[in-house]
């Protein structure tokens, strides 16, 4: 009986690690969102325009996460 | 297709049954999370998980070479022996499904080909050590590595989270669990439907329909995509139950987070080799996230009594495929007792969960006249729970008290033993209900 401790090491590790960081990715992407909302308000009532770095940031937080389950299908189509 | 033998036609209906049993019982795994946190409708989300499976299905042409992956060896594997395995397991999954305890399939096939290769050929034909390194080891570590992996994430992003506006990211992480729960489902339908193509390949093989190293006809998978699909879009609503409302409350991004580590590490398993169950992972998704928000609960007597399901699931069904073999063993009477008890087992778990109906529209019953509470806490849902559990007969399964779910398993246990045991009593019942095939 030979426990292939190594490729379960290595699932907890990868599980682990792209779980936290896709998580954490997909979070900063609708935080941005919902703080471009708010500057938007801030915006109407006559403050000071910050939406746009909040935007791109989460849209570039949703490529990322999109890409991550492009790979997840070619993983399980291949 | 010539030259099916009426055992060959058994096998294969068989089969696909199991398949069927098999994608009722895993709708929970991608969509119980779903379901409860409200991101998608209960219709809405078994049919998504149905068109996936189905899709998965057609996807990967690998299809699974050996049915046990090593477990027993499979040289001159008789067809009789296909068809016993395929009886432990598909009663083992209507059995904790009507329990409400999610646990795997694939458990249940391994272990009811456990039982009927010993009943066949002896203890010599199982591959012990493989039994511990694919299925106790898995079923130890599975939960353990999807668990923290959802307890870490769900702890980040309510952290990061917490300054933003709760109800414009509700909407977002929503958005994002439907992504990850379409992964599952898609890795289900690749996953379990080559098992059964694979069932059904080589019970083709063995009765010489096939030549050996074939690969499956397209009959066997579309028939194998589509009693999937189906089974799927039914819903094993007992199980999405527990899954979803049961274990914890799940608040969105807990059902993110859950989802999230539940895909990664299913598809990080099948990948880098390691092979984890689906149910086990997802189950250890789902409590890892109820332990990551502050002032989560995790209701241990549910996940105690899932746990003991596991345990059980291996010698259960290979007890059950044991006793399948000894029958069809005996020759064509013999299988036909076996295909009337295992309609009949059926018939009497099916008529057994009349009493006590889960379906879509009652699926997250606790959260009917609270629509949308997020808010709603562990406490005063548990204080709704405990009152449904009052007034329910017991076998609705995952909201009972510990004591009352203890005396329905050995309730039904016993009237499913009365049934399996070839006393004429119980074969006379199934006699009588072998004239109603919807119930499987």
């Amino acid at each position: 009986m030979k426990i292939d401790w190594a490729a379960l090491g290595s699932v907890f590790g990868v599980s682990l690690a792209v779980t936290v960081a896709l998580v954490g990715l997909f979070t900063l992407g609708i935080v941005g969102l919902s703080k471009q909302e708010q500057a938007r308000e801030a915006r109407a009532a006559g403050g000071a325009t910050a939406a746009l770095p909040a935007r791109v940031g989460a849209y570039a937080c949703f490529a990322l996460c999109a890409a991550a389950v492009a790979y997840g299908i070619s993983l399980i189509v291949v | 297709m010539e030259h099916i033998t009426l055992l060959l036609g058994i096998v294969i209906v068989t089969a696909l049954v199991f398949d069927f049993t098999n994608g009722f019982h895993d709708t929970a795994n991608a969509m119980a999370t779903t379901i409860s946190t409200g991101a998608l409708k209960p219709k809405t989300a078994v049919a998504m998980s149905a068109v996936l499976n189905l899709v998965g299905a057609f996807l990967s042409v690998e299809v699974a070479k050996t049915i046990s992956g090593g477990i027993i060896n499979e040289d001159g594997l008789k067809t009789e022996v296909i068809f016993a395995a395929l009886v432990g397991a598909i009663l083992w999954n209507l059995l904790t499904w009507l329990l409400g305890l999610p646990s795997s399939s694939s458990h249940a096939l391994f272990g009811g080909l456990i039982g009927a290769a010993v009943m066949s050929m002896g203890w010599s034909s199982v591959n012990g050590g493989t039994v511990v390194t694919k299925v106790l080891l898995p079923a130890v570590a599975a939960p353990l590595v999807a668990g923290i992996a959802a307890t870490l994430a769900t702890r980040l992003t309510y952290k990061i989270s917490s300054r933003a506006d709760e109800k414009a990211t509700s909407k977002g992480y929503r958005a994002g669990q439907i992504a990850s729960a379409g992964l599952v489902s898609l890795a289900h339908g690749t996953n379990d439907a080559q098992k059964t193509m694979g069932i059904i390949t080589l019970a083709l093989i063995t009765g010489g329909v096939l030549n050996p190293g074939a690969n499956p006809p397209m009959w066997v998978i579309v028939s194998a995509g589509v009693a999937i699909a189906l089974g799927t879009y039914l819903g094993g609503w007992r199980i999405i139950r527990t899954m979803g409302k049961g274990l914890t409350e799940l608040a969105p991004p807990q059902g993110f987070a859950a989802q999230t580590s539940a895909a990664t590490a299913i598809l990080a398993s099948s990948h880098i080799g390691f092979s984890l169950s689906t149910t086990q992972v997802c189950s250890g998704a789902v409590m890892g996230a109820g332990l990551g928000r502050k002032g989560g609960v995790v209701r241990w007597s549910t996940a105690t009594r899932m746990f003991v399901a596991w345990g059980l699931t291996l010698p259960a069904a290979g007890l059950v495929g044991a006793g399948a073999e000894l029958l069809t063993k005996q020759g064509t009477w013999g299988i036909a007792t076996t295909a009337a008890l295992l309609i009949g087992g059926s018939a009497v778990i099916w008529s057994l969960s009349r009493r006590q109906p889960v379906d879509h529209t009652n699926v997250t019953a606790d959260e009917i006249g609270t629509p949308g509470a997020t808010g709603a806490d562990a406490e005063p849902a548990g204080v709704v729970t405990t009152a449904i559990a009052a007034v329910t007969p017991p076998p609705a399964g995952p909201v009972a008290t510990t004591a009352e779910g203890t005396a329905t398993d050995s309730d039904v246990a016993a009237d499913v033993q009365m049934t399996l045991s070839p006393a004429s009593a119980a074969s006379a019942t199934a006699v009588a209900d072998s004239a109603r095939p919807a119930t499987v």
